[in-house]
Formats: C-alpha cells, structure tokens, sequence
C-alpha cells in the first residue's frame, strides 16, 4: 500500500509526511490517555459521576473523531488548507459571538454553546482557521507590499478579540494576541512597531490588572502568595515535590485527590505527582520537539505563507503548553489553559487534531518545483530572480 | 559518545572554548538580520526572526524542565513544608541564649488545629463535637468559617495534648493538627525588651528575635528549608545574672523614689557588649501584646532624653583634649551667663572663680557652657558627631531612635547642650561616647551579641587621646570621692562616676519640679571595666533624701547598689585599700586598656 513504487495518495502521504513529528503527536496522545487515567476518576467522584472512567471514556470517544480530523486535514494541500479554513473562520467566529447572546453563563463569563446536549467551546475552534487567515494575509504583504494584507491582519485580530474580551475569555485573548503579533513581526514588521506593539500589550494587561478583579487577584497572588487563597496552585507545587524524580507510582498520588481540575489545566502536576520528573520532562522535551521542529521546517520554507502558517500554528500550539506548564509550575499568574492532546477536554482535541493536521500538511516535504509553480501562479517577487521551472 | 571518544582530548578542550564564542558570533548575526535597519530582504528578515523565535522557546522549554528538576530535587519532606511556608505555620526559630549559654528564648512544640472545609462532610457534625472539647470557640463562627469554600483554615492555634487526644478520637475528616513551634521565655520579663517577640506563626516581629528572621532566617523558612533540627543558638552578651540583679535594683528604686519609669544597662566598656539592660515598666515576653504599650517603650534605644549634667562629661573631654584646657585651669563662675532672655546658673552656685575638676564636682552650668563656648560652635558640633551624638545609633534591635538635634546651632545652644539641655539623645548613645571617655579614647558600636576585645578593638574609633581618658577617669573617681557622686562609692569596688538630672520638657517649658535623673558609673576607676547608667524618670524627694530629688540622692545609690552586686559576677572583687584619685593622673601607662 505504501510502496515507493507505486504513486497512490496515501504513499505519496506516507512518503512526504514529517513522521517525527507525527510520531511525536501520537505519543502527547497516549500520554493523554495514561494520565486521563490517573487524574480524572477522582475528579469523577468529586463531582458526582458514578462512573470513575467517565472522563477516559469521553477522552477515548474523542479521540477517534480527533485522529480522523488530524489524518484528513494533513491530506490538504496549502491552498485548500486556506479556503477551509477560511470557510472554518468565519463560521466559528459567528459562533464566537453567539455565546455572547444565546451561551449559559459559567461563572461570569460566556465562553460555551450547548449544541444538541454538547457544549462547545467555539474560541478553541476559532484559534487555529484565525492562525491560517493571519499568516495568509501577511504572507500577502510580504508578497504583494501594495496589498494592505497588513491593515486587513489587524482588522482581523480587531474582529477575534472583541467578542473573545466580551465572554471574557482572557486566556485565549492573550494568546490569540500574541501569536499574531508574533506572525506580524515574522512579516518583518519594523522595530519600532515591535516596541509599539509590546507597548500595546504590556498596557492592555496593565488595564485587565486594574479593571478586572480577577485578573488583578490571580497577579497578586502569584506575586505575593499570601495575598490570597493559592489553594490550586501550592497543591500543584506539592504534587511536584511529592513526585520527584520518579513520581509515587500510578494510582499512588495523594495530591490529585483533592487537586482542581486535575484532569484539564492541572494534568501536567498529576503527572509530576505519579510518574515523577522523569515524565514531565519527556513531555516537555515532545513539546518543544514539536515546535522546534515545526519552526525549521518554516525556516527552511520558501513559500511565504507556508512558513507563516506553519510558524503561526506552531507558536499557537507552543505558547499554550508552555503556559500551561509554567502556571502548573508557578512560574506565571494562573491561567486557565490545557496542555495540549494531553489535558481532557472535547473541544479542544478536536480543535488541536484540526491544527495539527494542518501542520503535519504545510511540513509535507513538496517537490521544489511544486512550490515555485504556486510561488509563480501567485506572481511573487521573491529576492532572488527566480529560475524558471524546468 | 563514539565521536567524542574518538576525539583527542586537546582537540575537545578547543572546540568547547571555541564554542561560546561561536555562539555569540552566530546570535549576533541573527539579531542584527532580526532587526536590521533599513528594509532588508523580507525573506531574510523572517528567516532570521524565526530563528529568534525557536531560542526563545527553546530557552522557555529549558525553564520549565530546570523547574522541574529542581522540585524534583526539593529534599524529602519539603512537601509539608511547603504548606507550612505559605501558610505561614509557626516554624523553628534558634534558641537564643545568654552569655553564659542559659536560655532566653527557646521553642516548645504544641498542636495546633485546622479544618479544611472543601474536605469536611458534616459541618452540622464538626462544629457540635469541637465545641463540646473546646467550650470557647464561637459556634456560629465556627460554622460559618467551616462552610466556606476554603482549602484550610485555622480552628485554634496551640491547644493542650488533652484536647487533641479528645478531638482526634472523635475522628472528623477534614479536621487536622499539626504541630507548630511556639516561642517560649524562661526568663519572663528578663531581657524582654532586648529579646522582643515573635507572632502566632513565630515569625520575629521586634528585638533580637526580629534581628535573627532579617538575618536570612526567614529567607530560609520561605525557601522551606528551616527545620526541626537543631539550629546554632544564637549567643547575646546579656548575663542572665547580672539582668536579674540590674532589674532588681530598679525595680526597688522606682519604687522607692516613686518613679514613673525606672531604666538601665550595664556595658563592658572594653568591647562595647551590653551585659544587660532593663527599661521599667516591662512585660512578659511570653506575653507581647503589652510590648506596643507605649509605656513599656525601651526607653535606652528608642527613647531620646536631654542627659543632663552627663552630657558633661563630655564637654570636659572635649575640652581637655584639646590642649586648650588642663586638670589645673580655672573658669570663672561667678554670675549668671546671658544669652538675650536666656540666663545659664548653676544650681550647686558657688559664685567664685573654679578650678576645672572644681567645675566637674560642682557640676557648674556656667563653667562648663564657658569651656564649650571657648572652644567654638564648630568644635563642639564636630566633636558630638565624631562621638556620635548626632545621627541614629543602630544597633542589632530594630527599634531605634534619632537623636533630636537643633536645627540651627548658635552659640546658646553649644552652652545648653555642653551641660546636657537642647539635645536629646538616646541614653545607649550617651553610654557610647562615655565608654569612649574612659577606655582609652576608643568609640565601639554597643552590641547585643557577644563580641571579643580584638573584634571591638578592629570597630573601634579613636575619639581622645589616652591621656585624655586617663584625664577623665580621674575626674570621675574624684567626684566620687569629693563630688556629687559620693553615693556610688561603694567600699572595695573604686567607682567613679558622674550624676545628670535633667529638668523634663513640660508643656514646652522646663519644669523644676518633675527631672530625669541619670547616673553613670564606671568601675573600677585603675581599670575600668564596666558602664552602669541608672535612669529615673521623675524620682520624688523620699524619706532620707532630705527634699532632695537630684540624681545624687536616688540614681547614685541604685548605682552603687547594683555595683556591689554585681562587679563580684563579673569577676571583679572587692578590694581592702584603694589608691586616691590622683594616682589616676600619675599612672597615664594605664591609660589604655589593657
């Protein structure tokens, strides 16, 4: 089936997929799937579900659908990727914004629609398909600089931030933010925009800290640790100490008992707590693999927006688990963010599986002359006169 | 491993040097393509900025697993102590012990009890049975704290062994104990104002105690690694003896002379170590609530007070170390010296023309405010700095108080301030400058730690000359043979000193009738060894004081009482024949200290 001998779709797929990374995706999966085990039956029976395996079961119903959504959008080619997700981006953005009027209300914030008896998290499908559109459009001014692919890029981020700040969904405002503003700066934005921008930032936060209480709380707290109950947090650093190097066992730890969303933000303090340090570190060492990666294959990409998508969705997948990781760590304020494929949560694996899969497409090894026909279709200058395919 | 082992050792030595530098080399240029100036090949720039990118997260990733190995490597038992460091449980302090190696402050284990309400079951339950064992707890508050949503609250902190054994038995989940170290004082009120005081989670919150916790002990709680075993003590120079019989006396002598307020310390003049120190009304340690009475001050380190004629003793050094002024010159103290509407008299008046231990022994207002203005503003400004008068004494207790200094010095205030009126400074800091009169001219910081001749030697300042001092002592045994310190003339221990009564501020007036006196004596006068500054604060005339209410009649005798009591603790016996005062002046080879 996947002969070399042979051209057929899927050795073709087999032949040029990066099957390190893909590799590494399926073994954040698995690991999902143990530490599912070990943090979520006793979240299970904090809250009243009878069955302990009620969180692994879902987590393992969805990550069916996820593999399938991973599978066929690493299929896609660069230009389909863009027209999906386009179509993906607009369609969730109005979702985005119908939590706004038609979402239950979760502790203050709207972030959630009930769609046939499923809550759905519509932000985490919006990150990716919004990556794609902002890398496409700045791929487009580095391409065509009289298009004002740059002004559209910012007008963009206007359009996901807003509704995201009205939920108020902070988390993924930030981080929305920044792998924007890190895919503008790839675009060779000027440095003293980059301060700007920085500025822009540094004095959004700054008002969150003084407007809203419980970004203020959750600074102070991390600051100053005994300015309030840090509950979540000191069990997460004991989880840490109780593990060790070579953690308490499976089913040994004490920590997670009693643990908060042990089985979604705070999974990564679980695994501390039964498989030790020497886990955590694989987990982070795949994470960074998969970033560092991701980024050379960018580097080493001609075509604009490849590199920008693949960069952008990268940085995206990046950001979140180390974010994810510090707050577990207390090395940041906390802040509500899964560790991606790993933590427990529907919308977000099949979000991260819609991602990825774009990923593993724009890191497909393609013919040079594939590249440089899309580059001349697309009428680009790049900085070298460019050979006229053979 | 193979490559590496293939290679020879030399060759590996010069590619690691070889290394930062080319990593350097390589950053720099991605930087200067990142931010190139001009507008660059946009190809170029992306590339180089992605590059950025994958150090920075490169370096995150790096943090998060250094992180991680270094909770992994938190010594074992650090997980409880990280509960007990963000809760702020009372955690082990070092004992602090007295000169000798008795204990001043120890810590004593006790159980406390905490409930976690998000762990509890039945508040209903809990509250009935803790409050059947511990009757005073408040039950409504009790439920009310027990039903909110908390990880952990305290319930009561130290309760006995028999209430813990009870509450256990009653086997309520999400109710705890755990043992906390409390601080305990042996000595009560000994001390306690040096010892200060630590809070319920026996953090340091004044004194030593808070001196210990600024010392890198809290640094080490935070860091959870302060714990049970035992710590190095921590050795003051207070003798628990000596504190005893200094307290004592005072205690007696406010009462006597129906004092407000009764304070004072005893100095090894050769080191600066204070061996004890007392300020009454005090408290228990054991009980720190009553250390912010205002009234319970420390009135020798955070009270500032004019001096009186102590401050004397002073001017005269100043004066003799000059060279304008010798043992045989003479002042003129007849009539008043007027400065506009302020008008300098002496109260032993004498109205002739003095010899200068005359002026000492008479304690002459005028003669002295003329030695000073003799010498000039600037001098006698420059020599109370140099004696440090002028600027805050600090010392190992946080509590300290700035001298009150004029804030334009003109010739009326050098006369005030040469017999003890205008400044008012610390009663320890005065204690300084006068050791420095009389241990050969050397000014050593006062500790409260134990310190050694060559440590304080290596501290120490000169401010006179040994002749000077020699000059001095002479001047202080003879006004405790001839003057007005005769009450402090205990037989056998050859004291000296020199009395101080300052009439008190009262409604921006100098009252005549309400006086701090001092006394500060120094024994023995050959050799001296130790300081004792008694401090009454409005003594009243008593039975034997013949109407009198000076410094002479009420903080002299206490002086010489507690000389005799205590000089044979420090080592100094009671001698059969003394020699007069004057041998003081023949034998300036004693001048320094030995």
């Amino acid at each position: 089936m996947i002969s070399r001998a042979e051209r057929t779709v899927v050795g073709e797929w087999w032949w040029t997929i990066d099957r390190l990374l893909l590799g590494a995706l399926a073994a954040l999966m698995i690991i999902g799937i143990v530490l599912a085990l070990a943090a979520s039956p006793p979240v299970a029976a904090r809250i009243g579900i009878p069955d302990p395996f009620h969180f692994v079961n879902r987590q393992v119903m969805f990550l069916v659908p996820a593999l399938i959504i991973l599978l066929a959008t690493s299929f896609l080619s660069p230009r389909n990727i863009r027209r999906i997700a386009l179509v993906l981006f607009l369609f969730f953005l109005a979702l985005v914004c119908a939590t706004l009027v038609i979402g239950p209300e979760v502790k203050g914030a709207r972030r959630w629609l009930n769609i046939a008896s499923v809550t759905v998290q519509p932000s985490e499908f919006l990150k990716p398909s919004f990556v794609i559109i902002a890398a496409w459009l700045f791929s487009e001014s580095v391409r065509r600089p009289e298009m004002p692919g740059q002004f559209l890029a910012i007008g963009l981020l206007g359009m996901v931030v807003t509704p995201l700040v009205m939920q108020p969904d902070f988390g993924q405002t930030m981080l929305v933010s920044l792998v924007w503003g890190s895919l503008f700066f790839l675009a060779g934005l000027r440095i003293v925009w980059v301060v700007g921008l920085a500025g822009i930032g540094a004095s959004g936060l700054f008002i969150a800290y003084k407007t809203v209480p419980h970004v203020t709380q959750r600074i102070d707290r991390f600051m100053n640790p005994d300015s309030g109950d840090t509950y979540q947090i000191d069990l997460s650093i004991n989880s840490f100490l109780n593990g060790g190097w070579l953690g308490q066992g499976p089913g040994e730890g004490s920590f997670k008992k009693v643990l908060p969303d042990g089985h979604t933000d705070f999974i990564f303090a679980v695994a501390g707590e039964e498989f030790g340090a020497v886990l955590c570190l694989m987990i982070a060492s795949l994470f960074a693999f998969i970033v560092l990666r991701a980024l050379s294959r960018a580097l080493n990409d001609e075509d604009p927006f490849v590199r920008f998508a693949t960069a952008g969705l990268a940085m995206l997948f990046g950001l979140q688990s180390c974010i994810n990781m510090m707050v577990n760590l207390h090395m940041m304020p906390a802040k509500g963010m899964t560790l991606p494929f790993v933590s427990y949560g529907g919308s977000s694996l099949l979000s991260l599986a819609y991602g990825m899969g774009m990923l593993l497409a724009l890191t497909r090894r393609r013919p040079r002359t594939a590249t440089l026909a899309e580059l001349e279709r697309l009428g680009t200058r790049l900085g070298a006169p460019m050979p006229r395919p053979a | 491993m193979s490559i590496v082992s293939s290679l020879s050792a030399p060759a590996i030595g010069r590619g690691l040097l070889r290394l930062p530098h080319a990593l350097l080399r390589g950053l720099l240029a991605i930087v200067r393509a990142a931010f190139g100036r001009g507008r660059p090949e946009p190809h170029a720039v992306a590339r180089a900025r992605i590059v950025l990118c994958m150090i920075v997260f490169g370096g995150v990733y790096l943090a998060i697993g250094g992180r991680l190995a270094m909770l992994a490597s938190a010594p074992e038992g650090a997980v409880a102590r990280r509960i007990v460091a963000t809760d702020a449980v009372a955690s082990a302090r070092p004992d602090i012990v007295d000169r000798n190696g008795l204990v001043l402050a120890t810590d004593v284990k006790s159980a406390s009890l905490y409930g976690e309400p998000r762990r509890l079951i039945d508040v209903d339950e809990a509250v009935e049975a803790l409050t059947a064992v511990l009757p005073d707890l408040d039950a409504n508050e009790l439920r009310q704290r027990l039903s909110t949503d908390r990880g952990f609250i305290w319930l009561k902190r130290d309760i006995t062994p028999q209430q813990q054994r009870e509450i256990h038995n009653l086997g309520l989940p999400g109710i705890g104990f755990m043992t906390e170290n409390r601080r305990i004082y042996p000595g009560g009120t000994l001390g306690a104002h040096v010892l200060g005081s630590t809070n319920i989670d026996n953090q340091g919150i004044a004194g030593i105690e808070k001196w210990v916790d600024t010392r890198g002990l809290s640094d080490l709680h935070l860091a959870g690694f302060a714990t049970d075993r035992q710590q190095e003590p921590v050795e003051l120079a207070l003798d628990l003896r000596v504190q005893h019989v200094l307290r004592d006396e005072l205690f007696a002598a406010k009462e006597k002379f129906k004092a407000i307020a009764a304070a004072g310390t005893v100095v090894d003049v050769r080191t600066g170590e204070i061996v004890a120190m007392a300020s009454l009304p005090d408290f228990d340690a054991n009980d720190p609530a009553r250390s912010l009475d205002p009234k319970n001050l420390n009135r020798l380190t955070t009270g500032v007070f004019e001096m009186g004629s102590t401050f004397k003793a002073l001017t005269f050094a100043m004066a003799l170390d000059s060279g304008r002024f010798n043992i045989n010159s003479t002042l003129d103290a007849r009539g008043a010296l007027s400065f506009g509407r302020f008008k300098i008299s002496d109260y032993h008046a004498e109205n002739r023309v003095l010899t200068l231990p005359e002026v000492f022994l008479f304690s002459s207002n005028i003669g002295t405010a003329k030695m000073a203005l003799s010498l000039g503003v600037d001098a006698h400004k420059a020599f109370l700095a140099k004696a440090g008068q002028l600027d805050r004494l600090r010392t190992e207790l946080p509590e300290s108080a700035m001298p009150i200094v004029p804030k334009r010095w003109g010739e009326v205030n050098t006369a005030t301030i040469a017999f003890g009126h205008g400044l008012a400074v610390a009663p320890l800091q005065a204690v300084m400058a006068v050791n420095a009169l009389v241990n050969g001219g050397y000014l050593i910081p006062p500790t409260f730690l134990k310190r050694t001749r060559e440590e304080a030697m290596a501290l120490g300042t000169p401010i006179i000359k040994p002749e000077t001092s020699a000059k001095m002592r002479y001047l202080l045994r003879l006004n405790a043979e001839k003057g007005s310190a005769k009450k402090v003339n205990v037989p056998g221990f050859y004291a000296g000193g020199k009395t101080g009564t300052a009439e008190k501020v009262i409604n921006g007036r100098y009252s005549k009738t309400r006086l701090l006196t001092t006394f500060t004596g120094v024994f023995p006068m050959d050799n001296p060894q130790y300081l004792v500054l008694v401090m009454l604060d409005e003594p009243q005339p008593v039975e034997g004081t013949y109407g009198f209410a000076t410094a002479g009649w009420n903080a002299a005798p206490t002086t010489g009482k507690i000389i005799s009591r205590i000089a044979p603790m420090l080592g100094i016996m009671p001698r059969t024949d003394v020699p007069p005062a004057e041998s003081l002046l023949a034998n300036t080879t004693l001048a320094r200290v030995q």
